[in-house]
């Protein structure tokens, strides 16, 4: 009898990551598969009222490590805490975000116990008793199948590659002791963009590379946010200093797998293949018909992005009114 | 202070990338090597905190002979001294075995900063960073765009998933670079020419501590590899006038693949 899956819930500032539940979707199948239980861990400072917002997707048991200590996110607590979980419940998979977060602290988890880990995996199965996690190498260039052997496994999902489904869980919610233990790491200061959306979480990118010809980005946001998606940049446009490097797509940036993909003005180097070929629908939108872009586009659109990209954005508000 | 950073080669970002036969591992015929661009970004910071206060900056590497190449790059930069650990079956280690052998050389020569790219762009995989810094039982910092040094702390300016964040801890620490960190310099002819004077300690794997523990196979491995479907595309949106092929774009989108 398997001893159970463990997910790691990730929410920030009392908000959980869609990534959370794409993690406990899959932790479900998987406990399921294996005819163990699944448990959710929920780290942070006063938690326990948003926990039960993880009843849905069929977790046994929700269990909340509620500590003042853990409402800034820190790798080195975190990590010991739920190391000490670990070994108290001993599962034999672990699954959580691949975000920044999440692959920090599974990183550390995988060297403290000595388990194998597969990070940024975008598919999960079983052949036989094999555990096999597909994940991409080479920035997407290539697929590939990695088999983890130990105990336990810890599977770091790549956020918006995994399907949320509910299921039934009977989700009692129970208290964990937390001691944050030994730490070095202290919070200082950040800043989030809150209404700025995580271009891998994003549904629709909208990226603009060195077509956009300086730091106004003002069109691509418009038509990002009537779609309700992220904006993008290629590294020209990162590299000029135009946009954070937090928005570059590619090989040595993010990779993205949106429903829809816009890419404005970028002339679509390999390295920028590789970081959003796995996108549903591709559109290009260049004003040079022999940018390479378009041999990979599914749409392309000849023309001056300042023209074509507020012309697509009013088509889509007439759309939708 | 003592600065040490933790470099891979890998395939430049611009090769095509293709699976050999052994249907486990790539092609590395017309590969044009090159230090990995998140390590070069180490290189680059670990130079300019020494031009600051001082000290000296080794570059460490797990790969092949071939890695010398990088190393030597690396110290054409401005790095003071390599150590390879030279194993021609590394490129099957996983991410785990790198870190625990990174982790033993440090053991053998304690440095106060340790530098390490987020990421290799061959394996992406986070990993090698955050474990030899588990190893080591210090702290860890990623994805780091700012540090500053002050008496026996650093503190770090890093991008987390929707904005930044400031965080401080004490050296002995390892922190791992973020793009916009720095902008690396190119080696300089003087600079290529003293490198070639520069040590290069080369070990084999088999010198290496490491516990009859862990020398067995990687706890993880790759049992198949593929390329993800070529995208087909071509398909230019055509109309008299910018306006006409933006509605038959957003009607194609709406209409067709209902993604609108």
């Amino acid at each position: 009898m398997s001893k159970g899956v463990l997910a790691i819930a990730e929410q920030v500032e009392g908000v959980f990551r869609k990534v959370t539940y794409e993690a406990l979707s899959e932790g479900r199948r998987i406990a399921d598969h294996l005819g163990s239980e699944l448990t959710v861990l929920v780290l942070g400072a006063d938690v326990e009222n948003i926990s039960k917002e993880l009843k849905p997707y069929g977790p046994d048991k929700i269990v909340v490590a509620d500590n003042p200590a853990l409402y800034e996110f820190l790798t080195d607590a975190y990590t010991n805490v739920i190391y000490d979980f670990i070994q108290k419940e001993t599962p034999d998979i672990i699954i959580l975000g691949a975000s920044t977060q999440g692959k920090d602290v599974s990183a550390r988890l995988s060297a403290r116990l000595n388990a194998p880990l597969a990070m940024d995996c975008v598919a999960i199965r079983f052949k036989e008793n094999r555990l096999i996690a597909t994940r991409y190498m080479y920035g997407g260039k290539i697929l590939a199948d990695v088999e983890l052997n130990g105990t336990p496994k810890i599977l770091a999902i790549r956020p918006n590659a995994l399907d949320i489904t509910t299921a039934d869980g009977s989700g009692i919610i129970q208290n964990f002791d937390v001691d944050t233990g030994t730490t070095a790491l202290q919070f200082i200061d950040k800043r989030l963009d809150t209404d700025k959306k995580e271009i891998t979480e994003a549904d629709t990118v909208v990226s603009g590379g060195r077509g956009m010809g300086g730091p106004d980005f003002t069109v691509i946001e418009a038509l990002a946010e009537l779609l309700g998606g992220a904006v993008g940049a290629s590294r020209s446009a990162v590299d000029e200093g135009w946009r954070p490097s937090s928005d570059q797509v590619g090989q040595t940036g993010k990779v993205v797998s949106p429903n829809l993909y816009i890419a404005c003005g970028i002339s679509g180097a390999i390295q920028h293949f590789a970081g959003m070929s796995s996108s549903n629908v591709v559109v290009a939108i260049n004003k040079d018909p022999e940018a390479p872009i378009f041999a990979k586009a599914d749409y392309g659109i000849e023309g001056d992005l300042f023209e074509i990209v507020p012309l697509i954005t009013d088509e889509i508000r007439k759309l939708k009114s | 202070m003592e600065i040490a950073v933790l470099l891979k080669q890998v395939p430049a970002t611009e090769s095509p990338i293709g699976i050999a036969q052994d249907g486990i591992s790539v092609k590395t015929d017309d590969i044009k090597w090159v230090i990995n661009p998140y390590d070069e970004f180490a290189v680059e910071e670990a130079l300019r905190i020494k031009e600051a206060h001082g000290g000296s900056v080794t570059i460490i590497s797990v790969g092949s002979e071939t890695t010398a190449e990088a190393i030597r790059t690396a110290l054409a930069m401005g790095a003071d001294k390599g150590i390879l650990i030279n194993d021609p079956a590394s490129a099957a280690y996983d991410a785990l075995k790198t870190a625990r052998i990174l982790a033993a050389v440090l053991k053998e020569a304690p440095f106060d900063l340790i530098i390490a790219g987020q990421r290799a762009v061959d394996d992406d995989s986070f990993q090698v960073g955050p474990a030899t810094a588990e190893f080591l039982d210090i702290p860890h910092i990623s994805m780091v765009i700012k540090e500053e040094i002050a008496d026996t702390k650093i503190r770090c300016h890093k991008t987390i998933d929707g904005g930044t964040a400031i965080l401080e801890t004490q050296l002995p620490a390892l922190i791992t670079t973020q793009r916009g960190l720095n902008e690396p310099r190119y080696a300089s002819l003087p600079g290529i020419m003293k490198a070639k004077k520069k040590p290069i300690d080369i070990k084999n794997v088999a010198d290496i501590e490491l516990g009859s523990e862990h020398l067995g196979e990687p706890l993880t491995k790759i049992v198949s590899m593929k390329t993800p479907p070529d995208r087909k595309g071509g398909n230019m949106i055509q109309g008299d006038s910018a306006q006409a092929k933006a509605a038959e774009l957003v009607r194609i989108l709406h209409e067709e693949e209902k993604v609108l």
